[in-house]
């Protein structure tokens, strides 16, 4: 089933010269927009198989359960749900994020924020039937970094969802409600549309804490939906 | 008044930083151990049925400089064009392969299977393609592509008879090198700049 067409105007420009190595990565010429196809339409699935017990929790699974991360222990959770709001299952969720300190353990982070020693920075979990998935993480600290004068980046985690059609391949990042570094960054100044940026801060959600152990933070990710039509006037595709 | 349509809006991309490996490759990030190997570390298994090929290329921004930041996903159906999931696919074609520039180099590898025909949605065939879809520091929205080969007939595949300005054809189309072996770069900007596409 042919997918909705991308609304460009939910995302942002590929050049923002606020965020300035967006200038020389961005392609100037219109991209060439047409209906998708089965290439689009297809595209790799997981099975539980390749879920760890532990790829969901960042607090235990670089020292493979023996000692727990620094930093204040959160539960990330949410639904990933389609354009027609059905929720996608089974879709396999990828997280990535800096430490407590704000340092990546990458061979290229050279912050000067110490490397948690207990930490990794990655985790990777599948949506149940309801589209549901959950985290257990530290909030990550905010980082400076080389794009303005004195630019930091608000405490974040990067996601990484695959849905269930190669062309609903989504990277995004989700803040943190009460962060006043949000206002003041140009990578997530490039989401113009106001109400797409608020989307992307996921908010204090008490209810799914857990007293003395965790606070929650809710984040509902939204992939691109296929075209409800009676009139779909081509063979059944996948 | 109107109703309400009920309809959510997708969820705003954002870049995937210059980190993204830690989360879709650790190892390639140093950080092996997470799991017990990278998503999509090959796109074919010991023994697919078709031609094995491998293509090799660069991403290049603006002023011409390779990105070494950069990572790739592929996706493609088998030799005989019938994409993992359906009835009848290879078992040995994964179809799915994450793949990242060198982060000296900038240089990228995919070894796989040349991919076999598949239909457009009005029932003609396409050439034989690979999608990609590019990330990387500064790409604010993953992109978009696709891979067709030069020693195939493209002249009737109508996602490249749609491209307005026929010597841009070519930034689509893999050059073979040798048996085996193609070369496809990417150029993100300027002369040459690769067609991405909105599908
Ligand atoms: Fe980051």
């Amino acid at each position: 089933m042919s997918l909705i067409p991308r609304d460009r105007s939910a995302h942002p420009p590929a050049l923002d010269p606020g965020y300035k190595t967006s200038v020389t990565r961005s392609p100037n010429l219109p991209l060439l927009a047409l209906d998708s196809s089965i290439t689009e339409e297809t595209g790799p699935t997981f099975g539980h198989g390749l879920i760890g017990p532990l790829d969901n929790n960042l607090i235990l699974n670089w020292t493979r359960g023996e000692s727990p991360a620094i930093g204040e222990r959160i539960l990330l959770h949410g639904r990933v749900l389609d354009e027609n709001a059905r929720p996608v299952p089974n879709t396999l969720v990828e997280i990535w994020q800096a430490n407590a300190g704000g340092r990546y353990r990458h061979v290229k982070d050279s912050y000067f924020a110490p490397l948690d020693p207990n930490f990794g920075g990655c985790g990777r979990t599948l949506t149940d039937e309801q589209g549901y998935y959950q985290f257990l993480t530290i909030r990550p600290g905010a980082y400076p970094w080389p794009n303005r004068g004195n630019d930091w980046r608000p405490m974040h985690i990067h996601m990484s969802i695959f849905g269930h059609a190669f062309a609903q391949r989504l990277i995004t990042q989700l803040y943190f409600e009460g962060d006043p570094l949000i206002a003041l960054c140009p990578i997530a100044a490039t989401v113009k549309d106001r109400g797409q940026l608020e989307a992307l801060v996921a908010p204090l959600d008490m209810a799914a804490s857990r007293p003395m152990d965790f606070l929650a933070y809710k984040f509902d990710v939204v992939l691109r939906g296929t075209r409800q039509t009676f009139f779909e006037n081509r063979k059944d595709g996948m | 008044m109107t109703q309400p349509l009920n309809r959510l809006r997708e969820t705003a991309s954002q870049t995937g930083g210059p980190y993204v490996h830690i989360g879709c490759i650790p190892s390639f990030a140093g950080l092996a151990g997470i799991y017990p190997e990278d998503l999509g570390l090959r796109a074919i298994g010991d023994n697919p049925k078709g031609e094995v090929i491998e293509i090799t290329g660069s991403v290049l921004d603006g002023t011409g400089m390779a990105l070494r930041d950069a990572m790739i996903e592929s996706w493609q159906p088998d030799a005989a064009g019938v994409f993992p999931g359906q009835p009848g696919a290879d078992p040995e074609v994964n179809g799915f392969c994450r793949f990242a520039a060198d982060g000296e180099t900038g240089e990228f590898r995919l070894r796989t299977v040349k991919p076999g025909a598949v239909p457009w949605p009005d029932g003609r065939m396409q050439a034989p393609h690979i999608a990609l879809w590019i990330v990387a520091r500064g790409i604010n929205i993953g992109l978009q592509t696709r891979i067709y080969f030069d020693d195939e007939d493209n002249g009737a595949d109508p996602l490249l008879g749609r491209i307005e300005h026929r010597e841009r054809v070519e930034t689509l189309i893999a050059k073979r090198t040798g048996p085996g072996a193609y070369r496809f770069d990417i150029r993100l900007q300027g002369p040459g700049e690769t067609v991405f596409l909105d599908m």
